[in-house]
């Protein structure tokens, strides 16, 4: 009896000490996770349910639900362009959906942006990263210096890279001296805007990639280089069979990074382009601030769970390889 | 691998001291080089900005303005309220900095080094939303700030800062490498828990809390989405918003808006320049947030 008295009061002890740990562990989290749960779980969970209704931000009670009406109206393809098409196969739809379609634009420039930015900033960032582990003296000056445009503001650096491509600017000057025939606004042109939002975020990000790239480098085993030389292998052969492919796990996690800002971009756009000239740089979201900024909240919430469906996509892809490289 | 392309006595040459010279040489050129073409944007904002506006677009191009304009610097501050933008900004990143970095410390403390049930799945809540950009939930957030009377309010610049997961995953990585031993040590001397994190888990921590510092502060100094969306009013404008309407206010005075966003990029040129051996080896340690 008094054995069982003394379990059950160890027991009771032993739950209420538990429960005092619980708590206190629960009051180191409270004051952000609170802070989360209000601003970033709720909207998160809100904006599923809002890209099913129609509503223009007015009170609460004009808001209505229409299921997915709000995906189906974005995707829809206008009967009249259908009609126009000679011969409606499923290749002519989908040339008139990226062409014509807003969506369609919105996701042809993103994918097209991410497609180019991504290659180039790996190789500027690689390039950057080797010769600078190459240079002893120095190389903290010279790694701050080729960083630096990270840290500086997209809008003033925008302006900037604006100004410089405009007509008669020292972009154009340059290639004119170099026998380029082009001279206007890079902006304005419905051609060479998109490249100018390239060039401008892959010289900002591209010192970024190249201090992680550098940390990879650096951890490279020596042992490796020299035994390949001993072997006989020259720098290029070092390169391309030790140094690449130990930097392979760095590169996957560079890419999946550099693929999720792409499909993000959307300050440099709006800055230098503001999705234009027409739609030729209109992306995912400039696509979704338009329609916020038209009042069209429910649909403005479907573009952007587009979006988040792209990006979870990709991030569920890194998951696996993930795991896959870590078993290798 | 072809064994063929050297002979291996040659392989292991011991380097020629003048050959290596030379390359040591052209790596210098082709930094400096590289330097040359990061900075060109930067420095051509300078030099435009010491211009008449004339004479940003001359033909061929002047690097050295013929007469310093620095009037022009002056100017600025009578166009724009950019002292008030300044201040404006400021508050926010101060403010975001010091909420950001107690919150995330002290819940990655509690993650890292405290059990309990459901701790895990907490903490996976918390990194499933990392990958969940915020252009997908701003328009509900918006519109909860708008009710709660945050709209148009520095407030919710702050609050839209403040909480992101970022902080607490990149802390409870840093403080799971201090020894756990350390922690039971002072739990047996009698520290509480609060205790342990303010005296021993907080000064260890100090180069995870720089880094995490700058990234917040310089993250928070050069957004320029969240105060497009929120603020609209000019008294509570950032820097960012604010030189955004400078420009399009002053679309043809490209030497004054090259002032602007020199001068609007100082603060954070100054802070980097301080902490960047922190802000560099934060980022090849963690390699996050992109």
């Amino acid at each position: 009896m008094s054995q069982y008295q003394l379990n059950a009061e160890a027991k009771r002890r032993r739950g209420s000490l538990e429960r005092k740990k619980t708590l206190v562990a629960l009051s180191f989290i409270a004051p952000n996770f609170i802070g989360f749960a209000l601003f970033t779980l709720i909207p998160v969970i809100v904006a599923v349910f809002m890209s099913m209704t129609e509503w223009n931000g007015g009170s609460l009670s004009t808001m209505k639900w229409v299921g997915f009406q709000n995906y189906a109206r974005i995707f829809e393809i206008p009967q009249r362009y259908i009609d126009r098409l000679e011969d409606p196969n499923i290749f002519a739809i989908l040339g008139v959906f990226f062409e014509k379609v807003d969506i369609g634009i919105a996701l042809k420039n993103t994918v097209t942006y991410t497609i180019i930015t991504v290659p180039l900033t790996l190789v500027c960032s690689i390039l950057l990263a080797l010769v600078l582990n190459k240079a002893v003296k120095c190389a903290v000056a010279f790694r701050a210096i080729l960083f630096f445009p990270y840290v500086s503001s997209t809008v003033a650096i925008c302006v900037c890279w604006n100004f410089m491509m405009m007509k008669n600017g020292p972009i154009n000057q340059l290639l004119m001296f170099f026998g380029s025939t082009f001279n206007k606004t890079w902006t304005a042109d419905s051609n060479m805007a998109i490249w100018a939002v390239i060039i401008v975020s892959v010289w900002k990000s591209m010192g970024y990639y190249m201090v992680i790239y550098l940390a990879a480098l650096q951890g490279i085993p020596r042992e490796l280089y020299e035994a390949a030389t001993v072997d006989g292998a020259n720098k290029r052969q070092q390169f391309f069979h030790i140094t690449l492919p130990q930097l392979s796990p760095t590169t996957f996690f560079v890419s999946v990074m550099l693929v999720i800002g792409c499909f993000k971009v959307y300050d440099t756009v709006a800055l230098m382009t503001g999705g234009g000239p027409g739609r030729a740089t209109k992306m995912l979201v400039t696509y979704t601030i338009d329609e916020f900024n038209a009042f069209k909240y429910g649909s403005a919430c479907a573009i952007a769970m587009v979006l988040l469906v792209l990006v979870l996509t990709v991030t569920i892809i890194q998951f696996r390889m993930e795991k896959k490289f870590s078993a290798d | 691998m072809s064994e063929n392309a050297l002979p291996s006595g040659q392989a292991i040459r011991p380097t020629n001291p003048l050959a290596s010279r030379i390359g040591k040489i052209l790596l210098y050129i082709a930094l400096i080089l590289l330097s040359a073409v990061t900075l060109v944007p930067f420095v051509w904002m300078l030099s435009s900005s010491l211009k008449l506006d004339r004479e940003v677009f001359e033909f061929p191009i002047r690097w050295i303005p013929k007469t310093f304009h620095w009037e022009n610097y002056s100017l600025i501050w009578t166009k724009a309220p950019m002292l008030m933008y300044f201040k404006n900004t400021a508050i926010v990143a101060i403010c975001v900095t010091c909420i950001q970095t107690l919150t995330s410390s002290f819940a990655a403390y509690s993650f890292a080094k405290l059990e309990f049930k459901g701790r895990d799945t907490l903490f996976l809540c918390y990194i499933a939303t990392i990958a969940v950009p915020w252009q997908a939930y701003m328009i509900p957030q918006f519109i909860e700030f708008r009710a709660i009377g945050l709209y148009d309010k520095l407030t919710a610049i702050m609050v839209l800062q403040a909480f992101s997961a970022f902080g607490v995953f990149l802390m409870r990585q840093f403080y799971r490498g201090i020894p756990t031993e350390l922690c039971e040590a002072a739990r047996i001397d009698g520290l509480s828990e609060y205790g342990i994190w303010a005296r021993i888990m907080l000064p260890l921590s100090k180069a995870a809390i720089a880094t995490l510092v700058i990234f917040t502060f310089i993250g928070t100094w050069n957004d320029y989405m969240g105060p497009m969306i929120y603020l609209t009013t000019e008294s509570v404008k950032t820097i960012q918003v604010g030189l955004r309407r400078f420009i399009q206010e002053n679309s043809s005075d490209y030497h004054l808006i090259m002032a602007a966003s020199m001068v609007s990029l100082i603060p954070v040129s100054v802070v980097f320049l301080c902490l960047q051996r922190y802000f560099i080896e934060g980022i090849a340690t963690s390699g996050l947030k992109g």
